[in-house]
């Protein structure tokens, strides 16, 4: 039996939305009235058996929950020391895990009386989450993407639009996914009345990081129950892949009384001194955006500068509060994770194990690789591969076709 | 300085409140869009500060905002602006703003010796609403600067009277959902909402939020007390901003405005009040 959320878990937060000093409410007051509405929505349906059980029902018949873990012998042999096994987020319906919170926040809309849908997307994985959903209820969704990223994400635009969805460009700012966040916020402050805002990660202003992780602790009460079935014991260590972080709190909310090791792999991109990268906890500073004040990547003037890394799903410049919140307290420990080494770490996985990981996830198998070398071959470290890493040939192709031209070039 | 109540007060006609980016299209240029606004019957300045993410505004200030975080522009130095604005005969209280943070980034220290120092009357801070306000709130009193509260049709009776009972300066009515930029008519919600505010307050009441015509300022009179002008003014000053940046030019593309600003809202002020 899958734990349900309690409402008087350790790490929940308050009613002004605060995880210590972070989250919190930083909208316009246009903004207010839909967010208490919100929250006083989610609350009732998160006492209400029904809207549960239709949550739980459709993760299970629509999207094929519970995803199963994955024990990995040739990886492991490989790295030498800890066990490492993976949670499959990726085998969700649509490959990854942003289905799970996709679904949540569907059905709250719907039981809410919204009939329409936004959503912001970078790579597209949240918003083709997001179309899904909306096919399957029969409701009108329009996807908000910067202006760049509808470039680059050909193939999931043509997705979205095939699943129904209007997808709509966002040329304001740079035209990324912080962009496309701003604009969908200011979007659904003019027509709160019939639209609901999917927010996609564990980010903005209350109470959307508490719904976030809510939707998505399935992935870590589901894994923490089946590693006591399958190892008889919990694991030493969990790690996640954290851009916005809502797979890593989905994985780590479910360990946070247990004497269990958490481990965030941030995009460390060409290199943390580089100035590239999106390594928010590692470089960041304390500061407001998108409605949370959180760590984040900024000038000394306070603009938000513009996060690099060659997984989209990563690329944005702040950090779910509760991640601020765990870091600070030291309960969960963050690392930054190159391009090069995800991208090492996608490589073996798929000749060890065949299963190409996605970008985002293949960050957080390479922290946990590294990690697993330091331990005892008697420990196991879970992984949370929170989805499939089709979407990402392309980018690998090139990548690796590059590396090998340079290399000739060199002999 | 801080007349602010001198200035911001009712029964003297439709107070004009116009907004500006600090910064757009240059530093230069601000100074004397001020002074401009003064002489079209201002009662007060609403100094933006230019940022990366400004969840409130449309288009418009969006494009402005970009343009003069091109040319470097700071909380810091838009504030010192504001003394080079008073050396030059600017007299109406300044309103700095800003969104949460390059509030925070600055320090509320820094913030409030350079409003000391530079003759700032009052802040306006849209991302940081009610709740999330008191200390900030708490600090502006015993600062002498002003925190402008925004109340808009979607603000419960219960939420309007805790915003208004601790509120200074005016209480800056958002007149529609949604962000800033011009629209061509009010929602006829506004009217019973903005009787709503005058109920829970006994400061001015000004609307902004998509206001860029005589007739609906006209519309207004009864119901508020002011408006504030920000998309409209700033797009005006966008058509402008090549012969605006040029010292050579920046003369007549100010008599420019100023004719146009009249135009579309009148001589704002009835009575005009004598300057402090």
């Amino acid at each position: 039996m899958i734990r349900q959320p309690q409402l008087e878990d350790k790490f929940r937060t308050d009613e002004t939305g605060r995880y210590g000093d972070f989250g919190g409410r930083y909208v316009p007051e246009t903004m207010m009235h839909a967010l208490l509405e919100l929250e006083q929505g989610f609350k009732e349906a998160m006492t209400d058996t029904a809207f549960l059980n239709d949550y739980h029902k459709i993760l299970h018949d629509y999207s094929g929950r519970p995803t199963p873990v994955t024990y990995c012998r040739r990886l492991s042999e490989a790295v030498g020391g800890a066990q490492i096994y993976l949670k499959r987020e990726d085998l969700n319906h649509t490959g990854a895990h942003k289905i799970n919170n996709a679904v949540g926040q569907a059905l709250l809309a719907k039981r809410m009386g919204k009939k329409k849908l936004i959503a912001e997307t970078g790579a597209g994985q949240h918003g083709v989450a997001t179309a899904t959903i909306a096919a399957y209820f029969g409701m009108p969704c329009k996807i908000f993407m910067g202006a760049v990223d509808v470039e680059r994400q050909a193939l999931n635009v043509f997705r979205m639009k095939l699943l129904g969805a209007e997808v709509v460009p966002v040329h304001s700012g740079n035209g990324t996914l912080k962009d496309a966040v701003n604009e969908v916020l200011r979007y659904w402050a003019a027509h709160i009345e019939d639209t609901a805002y999917i927010d996609g990660s564990a980010v903005g202003p209350h109470p959307y990081p508490m719904i976030v992780r809510d939707f998505q602790r399935i992935i870590g009460d589901e894994a923490r129950e089946q590693m006591l079935q399958q190892t008889g014991k919990l694991p030493d260590a969990a790690v996640a892949c954290v851009g916005g972080g809502s797979n890593s709190i989905g994985l780590f909310t479910a360990f946070l009384d247990d004497p269990v090791q958490l481990y965030g792999a941030e995009a460390g991109g060409k290199g943390t001194d580089t100035g590239q990268h999106a390594a928010t906890l590692t470089k960041g500073s304390v500061g407001i955006v998108h409605g949370m004040k959180t760590y984040l990547l900024q000038d000394a003037a306070g603009q938000i500068t513009e996060p690099y890394s060659i997984s989209a799903g990563l690329d944005y410049p702040g950090i779910g509060p509760e991640h601020a919140y765990l870091f600070k307290t030291g309960r969960a420990v963050y690392r930054a994770i190159t391009d090069d080494e995800a991208l090492d770490a996608l490589v073996r996985l798929s000749k060890l194990e065949g299963i190409l990981p996605a970008l985002e996830s293949a960050h957080g198998l390479a922290l946990a690789m590294r990690i697993a070398t330091k331990m005892k071959p008697d420990q196991s470290v879970l992984v949370c591969l929170s989805g499939r890493g089709d979407k990402d040939v392309q980018t690998v192709l090139h990548v690796l076709k590059k590396d090998n031209s340079d290399g000739s070039d060199e002999q | 300085m801080n007349g602010f109540e001198h200035y911001v007060q009712k029964n003297h006609g439709m107070l004009f409140i116009p907004f500006i980016v600090a910064g757009d299209p240059n530093e230069e240029a601000t100074v004397d869009l001020a002074l401009t606004m003064q002489k079209c019957g201002a009662s007060a300045l609403e100094l933006g500060i230019p940022y990366s993410d400004p969840l409130a505004d449309g288009p418009v200030i969006q494009r402005a905002s970009k343009r003069a975080l091109a040319g470097g522009m700071t909380l810091l130095r838009a504030m010192r602006l504001v003394n080079t604005m008073r050396q030059k005969g600017l007299n109406i209280p300044v309103v700095i703003f800003t969104y949460a943070n390059p509030l925070l980034q600055l320090g509320l220290e820094t913030f409030f010796h350079e409003a000391a120092v530079n003759g700032i009357d009052g802040l306006l801070v849209p991302d940081i609403p009610y709740e999330e306000s008191r200390p900030l709130a708490k600090r502006c009193v015993q600062e002498n600067v002003r925190l402008i509260s925004l109340v808009a049709p979607t603000t419960s009776d219960e939420r309007l009277e805790k915003i208004c009972a601790s509120a200074q300066g005016f209480i800056y009515c958002v007149s529609s959902l949604g962000v800033t930029g011009v629209r061509k008519k009010f929602h006829p919600d506004i009217f019973p909402f903005l009787e709503r505010v005058r109920q829970a307050t006994s400061l001015p009441i000004a609307v902004g939020f998509g206001i860029s015509s005589r007739e609906q300022t006209a519309e207004l009179k009864g119901s508020a007390d002011g408006f504030i002008v920000g998309s409209a003014i700033v797009s005006e000053i966008e058509k402008r901003a090549d012969q605006l940046k040029k010292a050579a030019t920046r003369a007549t593309a100010l008599d420019e405005l100023k004719e146009t600003l009249l135009e579309k809202f009148g001589t704002p002020s009835e009575k005009p009040l004598p300057h402090i």
